[in-house]
């Protein structure tokens, strides 16, 4: 017995193609997700806390330094200042910065004076130049124009005018714009550097899923090969359990339960050769005794017309008996022989119509069964010649029993010549429904009542298998015009697994 | 009256075919082991054997061959269990004539003693006018029943020269197997075409014919077997 296997293409469908589902796919994504969320707010936390300090330092500076130079400054300004004074202020604070980014702009009531004439000073809005006159600290703010950043920063000019260290208001007013290039520049750079460590955090978060998927994956995939191989046939496949995780429990649940499969299949297998091993015995335990009751069953028949009417009658029985229990007994250990895989094919190459002939008339049936044969030689193939004959002498006989004559044995090629077609068709009732899905089966009877027929009640099944071992089919159905046919397809050209006639 | 050697080893066995044969006027020796059956076959000298393989002691296989090798053409006549497919292709090269597969009816075995008999005689009416056809070295006198290669006889079991006799009558023709067990061994047409196969080896061996490019018995491919003369 060979065990079913499955077609591969089915399962192959199922697992082969990497679906978006699968167990790699939705770890990689989780994988990326949670990198590029934690890089995210890494970074931007990162960002917010660099770019603020950054500022608030420069910023700082930058106050401080304005806050020095006016200080220096201021004390020699001439006041009332005249619009050449505030510009002289304004140029000097603007130079106390080495590398000459101050614009300055010094304003007193409506006078105004800046470092940089061309410079428009939109920057000093007219809301910082009130909060510069409500308050005596420094005022800054940052003013974005376009695409620069600016800080702009503004104070008032306070002199001592009483000596006793009361600082009051001049009324003029320096407001220093300083673009914060550089600044800018420095956080576009922490951007990029937190932009460029997230890309290969999300790389290696990546190859860490997959690396993952992979440790997950691996017995899974083994499991999977291994549940497939089970499902061929292969019962002894186990896989290897290493480590200690949910996987490898699963593993080595599987394990048992293969283990155990195999072992109620081989129990089963066991009782299932022991049985045919019995049938076997029993046959040939027979065979000898019959072999002595089959040589003289000629002998009883000759000297039956001799004796006694009784005595003849079980002479007789005897004989017949003898016959049919000698063809049973051979039919069994037909049987057996197929199912120990023992069924030798002897072939040869023969034509099959000329075959189909000597069938019928060595059993004197040329009278009785119609035939539709082909001319000589045109299906000729490899086969067995005995078991040919075992097949159409069943199925005509079978006809013949239980069907009604007219019977027809009709034999065809296919064409190519790869293939010859048989059909045995009666005229009787044909098979019942019930019945046709079984009449191949060993010691199937039709009726209930198990009457014995002339048949051994193997018949049939001798038939499908010698057709089997031939690499054909053959098949039962019921004409629509009443009737049963029987058809027996056969390859006539077997390549491989010919047992070569020898030279 | 033909004399039957029979070697079977069960009783019932051995007393209900020789019961059988006996009827069927045959005079029949029984033997119960291989070494007394080649015993018997000096002190008997019997017209035809009939062996079976299953034999306790020295095997039916040996029993085959030792005779086979004190008469090359005493027909010997296998009984074997159908299935035993091995013993059939031994006992065939070991120069067995025919087989019966047991349980055989009295009347098989008898049919098949006639068929080997006949075999072995032919028209033994004809003997005594030599009607000799010469083939290159080959020389087959058909009334005498014997053949020579080069001056020599070549001895030949019954089933061996009635093939060469029936390929050798129509030289060139194209003999399927099943054709050949009807005309040699009197087989149905369902025979066991395994029965031509081993006795074209032997009578291939017997004629010196050289294993690989047989010059008298070709074997053509899907059809059969043809003799060609040259």
């Amino acid at each position: 017995m060979r065990p079913a296997v499955r077609p591969p293409g089915r399962a192959r469908a199922r697992f082969g193609a990497p679906q978006l589902r699968g167990l790699r796919v939705r770890l990689v994504i989780a994988f990326a997700l949670v990198a590029a969320v934690t890089a995210a707010t890494t970074g931007a936390l990162t960002f917010r806390e660099a770019r603020t300090g950054v500022l608030q330092q420069s910023q700082d500076a930058v106050i401080k330094l304005l806050r020095t130079h006016v200080d220096r400054l201021a004390p020699d300004l001439a006041f009332p200042p005249r619009e050449l004074d505030l510009r002289r202020l304004a140029t000097d604070v603007a130079a106390a910065e080495p590398a000459g980014t101050w614009r300055v702009s010094v304003r007193y009531g409506d006078l105004r004076a800046a470092s940089d004439v061309d410079h428009p000073f939109e920057e000093v809005t007219p809301a910082l130049r009130r909060a510069v006159d409500s308050s005596r600290a420094t005022v800054f703010q940052r003013v974005r124009t376009g695409d620069h950043t600016s800080l702009v920063v503004g104070m008032s000019v306070t002199f001592d005018a009483s000596g006793g260290g009361h600082a009051a208001p001049s009324g003029i007013q320096v407001f220093l714009s300083v673009p914060q290039t550089t600044e800018a520049a420095y956080v576009d750079e922490l951007v990029t550097a937190v932009e460029r460590a997230t890309v290969p955090a999300l790389g290696l978060a990546v190859l860490l899923a997959l690396l993952a998927a992979r440790g997950v994956l691996r017995p899974v995939r083994a499991l999977r090969r291994a549940t497939r191989s089970i499902a061929e046939g292969r019962l002894d496949t186990r896989l290897a359990v290493d480590g200690s995780d949910e996987l490898a429990d699963l593993s080595h649940t599987f394990n048992e339960t293969a283990a155990a499969l195999e072992e109620s299949v081989a129990e089963l297998r066991g009782m299932e050769a022991r049985a045919r091993r019995f049938a076997a015995d029993v046959s040939h335990e027979l065979r000898t005794p019959l072999a002595a009751m089959s040589a003289v069953t000629d002998v009883l028949d000759e000297d039956a017309a001799r004796l006694d009417p009784d005595t003849a009658t079980a002479v007789r029985l005897i004989s017949e008996e003898t016959v049919k229990l000698a063809r049973l007994v051979d039919d069994l250990m037909e049987i057996s022989r197929f199912d120990a895989g023992a069924a030798v094919l002897h072939l040869d190459e023969i034509d099959l119509a000329e075959s189909l002939r000597s069938t019928l008339a060595a059993r004197a049936w040329t009278d009785r069964v119609e035939t539709d044969l082909p001319p000589p030689d045109a299906v000729r193939g490899r086969l067995d010649p005995r078991r040919l004959d075992v097949v159409v002498a069943n199925l005509v006989g079978n006809a013949l029993r239980h069907g009604a004559r007219p019977v027809l044995l009709r034999l065809y090629g296919d064409g190519t010549g790869d293939r010859a077609v048989i059909e045995v068709l009666d005229s009787g009732p044909g098979i019942p429904a019930d019945v046709l899905p079984y009449v191949f089966e060993r010691f199937y009877k039709s009726d209930s009542a198990r009457t014995r027929t002339e048949g051994s009640g193997l018949g049939l099944a001798i038939t499908a298998e010698n057709v089997r071992v031939h690499g054909g089919t053959v098949r039962a159905a019921n004409r629509p015009e009443g009737g049963a046919v029987f058809t027996v397809e056969l390859p006539l050209r077997r390549d491989a697994m010919d047992r070569e006639s020898p030279e | 009256m033909p004399r039957v050697l029979l070697i079977e080893d069960d009783r019932a066995v051995r007393e209900a075919v020789a019961l059988a044969l006996r009827r069927q006027s045959h005079e029949v020796s029984a033997a119960v082991t291989g070494e007394e059956g080649l015993e018997r076959l000096r002190s008997f000298r019997p017209d035809v054997v009939v062996l079976d393989l299953m034999l306790p002691g020295m095997p039916g296989l040996d029993v085959c061959r030792g005779m086979r090798a004190l008469d090359q053409t005493l027909p010997i006549i296998m009984a074997t269990a159908r299935g035993d497919d091995e013993d059939i292709v031994v006992g065939l090269e070991a120069g067995a004539d025919d087989y019966v597969v047991k349980p055989v009816q009295a009347r098989v075995l008898e049919a098949r003693i006639r068929a080997v008999l006949r075999r072995a005689g032919g028209s033994l009416a004809d003997a005594g006018i030599p009607k000799i056809d010469t083939y290159g070295d080959l020389a087959v006198d058909r009334a005498g029943l014997s053949v020579t290669r080069r001056g020599e006889p070549v001895p030949l079991a019954p089933s061996e020269l009635r093939l060469l006799l029936t390929l050798s009558a129509s030289p060139g023709q194209v003999f399927s197997r099943q054709q050949l067990l009807q005309a040699v061994w009197e087989h149905s047409y369902h025979g066991d075409a395994r029965l031509v196969d081993a006795c074209v080896k032997r009578l291939r061996a017997k004629m010196g014919e050289p294993p690989r490019e047989p010059r008298y018995i070709q074997t053509v491919r899907g059809f059969g077997y043809r003799f060609v003369s040259r």
